[in-house]
């Protein structure tokens, strides 16, 4: 410290000198600090609750929605590869803080629009969470049919997830073949971004293998699609809460303990510092009796 | 016409239409039976259930015919392979029977039957009765139509 401010007089006048932190700036620097090691240490709290209750609702969500998605597994249906119309139902929530899940899923639906224009196709976006929207809008704006808000404070229920088919399939946009992108939970320190199919009716229908099943007609089968809708949205809800708040956990955890350190180096600056204010007060003094 | 069936199975194994139950063992049906909210059957092997359907109550065994169906307010009730039975209750959703003999029956809501209290459903279906009259539009004409079938199922299944 000593050395750095006797170079300082070997520097031109011209340059800036950094000048050492005075004790009220670290000072106020270590209580802005200790304060929001506080506030990561208690949003982890809150996310480890909300992740230990979001895991143990995915349990029968899992069952439920593989159930769902199993006819079209066994009956291997596929979109024919002609189809014009796509949409795409990203899952994220309002509230950030969370690492890298937002941006996971914008990345993904990025570069799945980008794929599907590239090949002449025509894409819209459901954006489920404003985080989404505020990742997607600027550059895929146009691509954007419905936003829905107000998602992540509160557990996922199939009363959402119905609401969200129910404005779908309201906005009178009819789709050949979609997918719905989210994290999948994998476990407590890694997730998935994961995408799974959606049919339309007509998909189903022309399908080959449903001649298996015996007994359909249109309405059966439009009401049991528009079913299986709801219950892969259900299913990618309940996934995603879970991948995010247990990714708040971890990136809060970091945060907190980022701040520890920065805490002690501070601290042990603060000493130093502290030390070399007596130092040269007693330097003076005793310069200034030696001087008498 | 099992028999015939049988001879199908054997005689053209790769045709791909026939029903070939071929990656079945004989009389197992996988049964998984789940709400949003809890999963009360998963991948278990049972002897048959009975479910209400739009187009009518029946009863599936292992072998049934794959099918899709969607649900009706009223009772599911499933037979397990040791012989006893249990009840549910659900208020709609949707049936899958496959080609491999696994059934998926995914409810909006399903209840064990003896959590349903007899007095409350007649109770609802009587205020939901008086509401008819007094509903305004069709979206709320129909909420209280829902609403009475589902309770007159409640009740025609507790009694």
């Amino acid at each position: 410290m000593f050395a750095r401010t006797s170079a300082a007089v070997f520097l031109p006048q011209c340059g800036q000198v950094r000048n050492m932190a005075t004790l009220k700036d670290i000072t106020i620097r270590l209580k802005s600090i200790k304060n929001i090691q506080k506030i990561t240490k208690s949003m982890k709290m809150v996310a480890a609750a909300k992740y230990a209750r979001a895991e143990r609702s995915l349990k029968p969500a899992r069952v439920y929605g593989t159930g769902a998605m199993a006819l079209y597994e066994k009956a291997e249906i596929k979109a024919p590869e002609d189809k014009n119309k796509h949409l795409i139902i990203g899952v994220s929530s309002d509230r950030g803080l969370c690492g890298a899940v937002h941006s996971n899923v914008a990345k993904a639906i990025k570069s799945e629009i980008a794929k599907l224009s590239s090949a002449g196709k025509e894409v819209m976006v459901v954006n489920v969470g404003d985080k989404l929207r505020g990742l997607l809008y600027r550059t895929h704006g146009k691509h954007i049919l419905i936003n829905c808000k107000e998602v992540g404070r509160k557990p996922p229920t199939f009363t959402d997830a119905s609401i969200i088919a129910t404005e779908l399939l309201d906005s009178g946009y009819e789709f050949d073949q979609g997918s719905i992108v989210f994290n999948r939970f994998r476990s407590v320190i890694s997730y998935k971004t994961d995408e799974k199919p959606l049919f339309s009716v007509d998909t189903v229908a022309n399908s080959e293998n449903m001649g298996i099943y015996d007994d359909i007609d249109a309405d059966v089968l439009r009401n049991y699609q528009e079913f299986s809708l709801v219950n892969i949205i259900y299913f990618g809800l309940k996934e995603s809460t879970t991948s995010e708040q247990s990714a708040r956990m971890t990136a809060m955890d970091s945060a907190s303990k980022n701040a520890s350190e920065m805490i002690d180096k501070l601290t042990l600056t603060f000493n130093r510092t502290r030390q070399a204010v007596i130092t040269k007060e007693l330097i003076e003094i005793i310069s200034g009796a030696a001087a008498l | 016409m099992m028999a015939a069936r049988f001879l199908l199975r054997r005689a053209v194994p790769a045709l791909r239409h026939a029903r070939c139950y071929a990656d079945a063992p004989a009389g197992q049906m996988s049964f998984t039976f789940a709400s949003p909210t809890q999963v009360f059957f998963k991948e278990v092997s049972v002897k048959q259930i009975d479910v209400p359907t739009l187009t009518g109550a029946f009863g599936i065994l292992p072998a049934h015919v794959p099918t899709l169906q969607v649900l009706r307010p009223g009772v599911v009730t499933v037979f397990n392979d040791d012989g006893s039975f249990a009840k549910y209750f659900v208020s709609s959703g949707s049936v899958t029977v496959n080609a491999d003999s696994s059934v998926q029956l995914l409810a909006e809501e399903a209840f064990p039957l003896d959590t349903l209290d007899l007095a409350a459903a007649k109770a609802n279906l009587e205020k939901a009765q008086s509401e008819l009259s007094g509903a305004s539009d069709e979206a709320a004409k129909v909420e209280v139509l829902i609403s009475i079938e589902t309770n007159e199922a409640i009740v025609k299944a507790l009694e």
